[in-house]
């Protein structure tokens, strides 16, 4: 196999875990809200899931327990930041060391231990192509994850529900004289993004890499966080984003495969030096952030 | 029957000391009912994670050594938060303060003479600086997200340490571990007190705090920062930029945070190894929000962590906590502390009550 087509073959997987995790936060952010816990509500979500595959509850078991951990964690900074009214970048720094800190709790004891992954569907005739072949042939979450995709794009540009959601993002008063609770729509905000971030979790922890390692998560949630800037809040180029930054952290194993010699440390950094650049290219222009931005991101509402 | 929350028309005095306290208090119940759950002896817990670090004086010498690298970060980091610039990255800045500061004795094993640890440390400050440097560039010329680039240099700074750990500067007689050649004498920080590993670096950490003092509550460039983070448009007007106070912020957390990395290298450690990231810069971010962004408040609560970090040590020795059991409880304080820090400027009321400001 080609590196390229091994790239090819494995970004979709290896995008999963940014892509369900950064359209969570896109659709906590449209809200207004901004929960920086990313990172810790996706290890929570994972050791959750791992558990529950190990002690054979299945997969579907897996994903639902850890979707409610992390949306339990989430809910809890959403008090903080809602209801409490406090700093939310504190808060969710707070949340974030409080999650990746249950995390290495409760995964003490399964570290270095393995769950079966699952099994890849294949769409007959396309999945046989050269080179795109593999792109077909996909586990079921990355085929439900596409679906989900589909669905909140659907739902944040053409229903009710995604305009009401918009409309407290971008003008939270305007929103509340119209007669919407505004409090009430954010919490719902930030709970599904909680519920993504562990679905990312566990789709990391016994799908992509079934394997316990505490840390594993190992600053993708920071990475979901910044794909929701450079996709300036757009549900499609959140996707694009999320597959690059597959494609781009499989190039470890890409080039060990295609038998370049480079530097490990080097390509385990490249994604975070990719963010690092991308995130200048993005943020330097200021129209287009200003343009696409959430006009209340980060403000607390009062009453 | 609801709850409503009104603002006061001043801060409350009372409630900024017995809030902090109220949430250490609920922090510690919510935990112990979690090491029960655990199967944990909460006796046994709450004696060694609580007190024992303060009974003898050799462990309350290890909280002060622990202390040291906890309350430099967190002088540095506060000092932006007040100004809203906001550097999640003094991890990194902390290990490249050690790998810069590790440079001379890796370098120059043979050398001797006073001046090769205060060089070192000196050194260190300007490796974290540096480190910072990139993300101001990026804030202030590209309008960068500094959370984002500062967390990203972090994970960068760890990989960097692993390369020079297992490569060029992996020692050769080391049985192939990742780690530095044991520094030379004259490349460690002075012990201050004998009999303990308690060194100078406590005494810099002190004078660094009475300089933040100084800094943030009686100067005018300090005031500055801390108004141009509270109504950035009035101290535009003013004459003074943001991106002023975006490179003041981070090249002082940075310098801060990479002092500390050189002392922890120069001094507990001995040696650059792997260890070295073991979480100070995460944990720095608590202890300056824990501190009320205070520079006397952050003495405090530098003090407290640094307990939590020994009195973790000896309940997983004694009680057999999971070390892991420390994050969740610097967790869930900071939770508890920011919901209880806002009865100090707002007051509870129930509904239907009178209200009179």
């Amino acid at each position: 196999m080609s590196a390229l087509s091994f790239i090819i073959a494995g970004m979709l997987a290896a995008a999963m875990p940014f892509l369900l995790a950064a359209l969570g936060e896109l659709v906590a952010e449209r809200s207004g809200v901004l929960n920086l816990g990313i990172e810790g509500m996706m290890a929570l979500g994972a050791v959750v899931a791992f558990i529950v595959v190990r002690q054979s509850g299945g997969h579907a078991m897996g994903f639902v327990a850890a979707g409610l951990a992390s949306a339990a964690l989430a809910t809890v900074f959403a008090w903080l930041a809602l209801a409490v009214r406090a700093n939310q970048v504190a808060a969710g720094l707070a949340i974030g060391i409080l999650g990746q800190g249950l995390s290495a709790l409760f995964g003490k004891r399964y570290e270095s231990l393995t769950v079966p992954g699952l099994p890849k569907l294949s769409i007959p005739g396309l999945s046989e192509l050269p080179l795109l072949g593999g792109l077909f042939s996909q586990d079921a979450v990355v085929w439900l994850g596409l679906l989900a995709t589909l669905a909140i794009w659907a739902t944040l540009r053409f229903s009710k529900l995604g305009l009401v959601i918009r409309a407290v993002g971008e003008n939270p008063h305007a929103a509340r004289a119209l007669g919407y609770n505004v409090i009430a729509i954010r919490y719902g905000a930030v709970a599904f993004g909680g519920l993504m971030a562990g679905f990312a979790g566990a789709y990391a922890a016994t799908v992509y890499t079934p394997l316990w390692a505490e840390g594993m998560i190992a600053g993708r949630g920071w990475i979901a966080l910044a794909l929701v800037v450079f996709a300036t809040w757009m549900t499609g180029r959140v996707v694009f984003g999320a597959v690059l930054f597959g494609a781009v952290s499989l190039s470890q194993l890409a080039a060990q495969a295609g038998g370049v010699a480079l530097n490990s440390q080097l390509l385990a950094s490249l994604p975070y030096i990719v963010t690092i650049l991308v995130l200048g290219a993005i943020s330097a222009n200021k129209r287009l952030l200003k343009i696409n931005g959430v006009a209340s991101l980060g403000e607390p509402f009062g009453r | 029957m609801g709850i409503r929350m009104i603002r006061r028309t001043t801060a409350s005095r009372r409630m900024a000391v017995l809030a902090p306290m109220g949430a250490l208090a609920l922090a510690i119940v919510l935990n112990f009912l979690l090491y029960i759950v655990m199967g944990n002896d909460p006796a046994a817990v709450f004696y060694a994670l609580l007190l024992e670090p303060f009974v003898s004086w050799s462990s309350f010498s290890e909280v002060l050594l622990k202390m040291t690298p906890l309350l430099l970060i967190a002088q540095g980091l506060a000092i932006g938060f007040r100004a809203k610039v906001i550097n999640i990255g003094a991890e990194g800045q902390f290990i490249l303060g050690a790998i810069f500061a590790s440079a001379i004795p890796v370098w120059f094993p043979q050398a001797t003479g006073g001046w090769i640890w205060p060089l070192m440390l000196l050194l260190g400050g300007v490796g974290g600086a540096l480190w910072a440097a990139l993300p101001a560039f990026w804030r202030v010329r590209l309008n960068a997200s500094e959370i984002l680039v500062t967390l990203m240099m972090s994970l960068i700074a760890g990989q960097l340490l692993a390369y020079l750990l297992v490569g060029p500067w992996k020692d050769p007689m080391g049985f192939n571990f990742p780690q530095t050649v044991m520094f030379q004498w004259d490349a460690m920080v002075p012990t201050l007190i004998p009999g303990t590993r308690v060194n100078v670096a406590l005494i810099l950490a002190l004078l660094w705090t009475a300089l933040a003092y100084v800094y943030m509550q009686k100067s005018f460039q300090g005031y500055q920062l801390v108004v141009g983070g509270l109504a950035p448009h009035a101290t535009a007007y003013a004459g003074f930029s943001e991106g002023r106070a975006v490179w003041l912020s981070l090249l002082i957390g940075g310098f801060a945070a990479g002092l500390a990395g050189a002392a922890e290298v120069a001094g507990p450690m001995g040696q650059l190894q792997r260890g070295i990231a073991s979480g100070y810069g995460y944990a720095a971010i608590i202890v300056a929000y824990l501190g009320g962004l205070h520079p006397v408040g952050i003495l405090f609560s530098s003090l407290f962590m640094a307990a939590l970090y020994i009195g973790g040590d000896n309940a997983m020795v004694s009680a057999g906590l999971p070390v892991a059991a420390v994050r969740v409880f610097q967790g869930s304080l900071l939770c508890c502390y920011l919901a209880a820090i806002v009865l100090v400027r707002y007051r509870l009321v129930r509904d239907g009550q009178e209200v009179t400001a």
